[in-house]
């Protein structure tokens, strides 16, 4: 294979020797304890996104807009998904208000939902969520709009973090379609 | 080494100000180097934020305060101490490694194709299986220079080569070329290695043209057929085609659905130029473009006919390599500029004029280009004889052209009048996130110095045609036919989704929005209703004109495209002919940040009876 080269070395200055995905670690997924909607302290990386293929979106669990629609439309995601969900693939909901959605009340909407395993909902401390929010790009570049969390996006990301493919759908794009893009990130 | 925004604006602040104090004082570049503030080679030295000159806004989208996502400068380099490269043209082969082509695809030999190759069958007596000229290239990993102030970049390349070589065609001529995808498994860092390659501006069928969702696996190959036909030769204008729908300066790039901005970021984009008995590369003959052919023959690069490749791009600031900031959804602008590959290169002319083929390849940046004489911040006019692929119907001067992402401009510059000096490509537009420009050009001198042209005291005799006498170069095809179908498309953002008229695109291209009838004319309304994003509209297959538009028109807009820029509150009418050939075509937003968050939609071209009139789809 091509990649089995090393990089040739560089010429004149001593550039730092850090592999892309240790980069990708660094500046995008910090190292924050989060809550999962069944109470187990969960870090970022380590727990959530190491090794893994992982679906990613924000929400919560009382929002009147978009997350309802994208949740149930994740949902047939999921059923398309079958067990590869839990095993091949991750998916995770951030909550956008952990003042409201404490664990009880996440357990409760996937509950209310009949949501299967392998789809956990992450609350904890608010400014972890933020930074986390921020660093996966679930920003508007209008300060108004950011700070308005009933306008928050729909798109979702999708990716494998050991072979550092990132790419986003928008959540209320097609089930099957869905299920189709992030099949192409996961190892067949 | 990361900076949090508050501070990166400050000292972006501080740049401009120091900056503006230089240019105020008019240091010439004799005075800030004795002064201290220009290192040899041009860069300025890194003190008090200066060293923003030459450079530009670091990539700033998506990120908040303290916490945010960290704006990252680029490690610093020195501006124009290395030549401009000149890309190597594709050679023809005698005969494709692997199997013999085959019009239907060759699953069981290890082609990625899906559907077979129509232009053959529909029109037995104007192509001949297999096409006479064959061509095949390797897509693959390589390390390559962008700088000598940085290390050895890996690169996904044609070959290769970043920018890939250009390709040279002749109308009349169709080819067969053989993709191969010899992509590593392992991406460094960002980058899918199944892929699919469009060929930007062309008249090419769907099978051919590198549908986003037409991408080949590694390991396997796709031919596409390229038929190098007029537009219009299977319908209003056999059998030849309309003479006045030629096209000259097209690009190949990357475009898997989902990655195209990570792809061609990679470096998975090349010219590829057309020529007829008209536009015909050699200044003696035919519209007379500045030209002089190699003695090598036709597949060698023709001297004074430069195709120049603009890329905006980021370096991590601790490994020097280059960075793609994969969790941007706005847009993502580079602080450094290449031009063909180099950071801020300079290339040395002689004192005479030259034909370039200007093409940015984004991935969000826009550019209004000056050319300037620094040492006096004068602006010098030249001629702009094309816009995206094509030519305008004559010359026209100008002092500074804008161009979109994908959009290419085609200039004549005279250096006649220059000998000895210094002159650079100067860009002023000012542009701080990925959403697009804000509308404001840079003071003359505050922009991005991107290119130095050295100008020779000497140079070869020149017999290409002066702009400046007004040649008439093709005529812009009728556009007063009624149309089968008027279509309205509205642009807009709900939720950070990109919709088309409310409409979300799926991933999986799997169903067209709309038919369009086999050698039909529409007319297609293009509306923004944003006044924070522009959008580089792309539609592929067929040019189009421009009728009407609420927003004042520029003088070259006059003319056949590709791209529509749409700017900030515009709505735009355009008028399209659908020739010769059918299938699946997408239109999509080219800041391919955009475009790889679903800013696109799928629509085909249908034989007549089919096509609906969907006013709204």
């Amino acid at each position: 294979m091509a990649n089995d080269k090393p990089a040739p070395a560089a010429s004149s200055k001593r550039w730092a020797k850090v592999s892309p995905r240790e980069l990708i670690r660094q500046r995008y997924f910090p190292d924050v304890t989060l809550v999962t909607h069944q109470g187990k302290r969960v870090r970022l990386y380590e727990d959530l996104i190491m090794d893994r293929c992982v679906v990613i979106n924000f929400m919560y669990a009382r929002c009147e807009g978009i997350c309802s629609p994208i949740t149930s439309n994740l949902t047939k995601v999921q059923s398309i998904l079958q067990d590869r969900v839990g095993r091949d693939i991750f998916m995770y909901s951030f909550t956008l208000k952990p003042h409201e959605d404490s664990p009880a009340a996440l357990a409760e909407y996937v509950k209310e939902r009949k949501i299967g395993p392998g789809w956990t909902f992450l609350t904890g401390a608010p400014a972890d969520l933020e930074l986390v929010r921020r660093r996966l790009g679930f920003t508007d570049p209008d300060p108004a709009r950011d700070a308005d969390r009933s306008n928050h996006t729909g798109m979702v990301r999708y990716g494998n973090e050991a072979r550092a493919l990132w790419a986003a759908f928008p959540g209320g794009s097609k089930a099957e379609a869905i299920a189709k893009e992030i099949l192409w990130v996961v190892p067949t | 080494m990361l900076i949090p925004r508050h501070r990166e604006k400050k000292s972006l602040a501080n740049a401009r100000k120091n900056r503006l104090e230089i240019i105020k004082a008019q240091l010439s570049r004799r005075e800030m180097m004795k002064a201290g503030l220009l290192g040899a080679g041009g860069y300025l030295v890194l003190k008090n934020g200066l060293s923003q000159w030459a450079s530009g806004y670091a990539w700033a989208s998506g990120g908040g305060g303290d916490g945010g996502t960290p704006i990252t400068p680029s490690p610093p380099t020195r501006a124009f101490i290395e030549a401009l490269p000149i890309m190597p043209i594709r050679q023809p082969v005698a005969a494709l490694s692997g199997p013999a082509p085959t019009i239907a695809p060759n699953t069981a030999g290890g082609e990625g194709r899906t559907r077979p190759h129509q232009a053959f069958g529909s029109y037995p007596t104007k192509f001949t299986f297999p096409a006479a000229l064959k061509f095949e290239t390797h897509q693959r990993e390589a390390f390559v220079s962008m700088s000598p102030d940085l290390p050895p970049q890996p690169i996904w390349g044609f070959d290769g080569q970043w920018p890939g070589p250009t390709h040279y065609a002749r109308y009349g001529q169709d080819l067969l070329i053989r993709n191969f995808n010899d992509l590593p498994a392992d991406n460094r860092g960002f980058g899918m290695n199944s892929v699919t390659t469009h060929l930007h501006n062309a008249h090419t069928p769907s099978e051919s043209d590198g549908f986003p969702c037409d991408f080949f696996a590694r390991g396997k190959f796709y031919d596409h057929h390229y038929p190098n036909a007029l537009a219009g030769f299977g319908s209003t204008h056999g059998p030849s085609g309309d003479i006045n729908e030629a096209l000259g300066t097209l690009w190949y790039h990357d475009h898997r659905v989902d990655f195209t901005a990570q792809n061609v970021y990679k470096g998975l984009a090349g010219f590829y130029c057309l020529f007829n008995n008209l536009d015909t590369g050699n200044e003696t003959t035919g519209f007379r473009l500045p030209g002089v052919p190699d003695s090598a023959g036709f597949f060698a690069p023709i001297k004074y006919d430069v195709p120049l490749m603009l890329a905006d791009r980021v370096f991590d600031p601790s490994t020097g390599a280059l960075f793609f900031d994969l969790f941007n959804f706005d847009g993502i602008l580079g602080d450094k500029f290449l031009v063909n590959g180099k950071i801020q290169p300079f290339f040395e002319v002689e004192p005479r004029r030259y034909r370039f083929r200007i093409l940015n390849s984004g991935p969000s940046r826009f550019y209004q280009l000056f050319l300037t004489d620094q040492g006096s911040n004068t602006q010098i006019p030249f001629y702009q004889i094309g816009t995206d692929g094509n030519l305008l119907p004559r010359p026209i001067q100008v002092n500074n052209s804008i161009v979109a992402v994908a959009q290419r401009m085609e200039v004549i510059i005279d250096f006649r009048n220059f000998a000895g000096k210094t002159l650079y490509f100067e860009n002023r537009l000012e542009q701080i996130d990925g959403r697009g420009p804000t509308g404001n050009t840079l003071p003359a001198g505050a922009g991005n110095f991107i290119m130095q042209f050295r100008v020779k005291s000497t140079g070869a005799a020149d017999n290409s045609v002066d702009p400046a006498t007004n040649p008439q170069f093709y005529a812009l095809p009728n556009k007063t036919t009624a149309a089968r179908a008027s279509r309205r498309f509205r642009f807009e953002r709900g939720n950070g989704q990109w919709q088309i008229n409310g409409r979300l695109m799926d991933g999986d291209c799997s169903a067209p929005r709309f038919q369009v009838q086999q050698n039909s004319v529409e007319y297609w309304t293009l509306e923004n209703k944003s006044d924070g994003w522009m959008h580089p509209v792309h539609i592929h297959f067929e040019e189009h004109q421009i009728m009407s538009q609420n927003l004042p028109l520029l003088t070259t807009d006059v003319s056949r495209k590709d791209v529509m820029r749409l700017q900030h509150r515009a709505t735009a009418q355009l008028f399209f002919r659908f020739r010769d050939f059918i299938g699946r075509y997408p239109f999509h937003c080219h800041n391919v940040v955009h475009e790889d968050h679903a800013m696109m939609l799928r629509w085909d071209i249908v034989p007549a009876p089919g096509g609906d009139t969907n006013s709204q789809p």
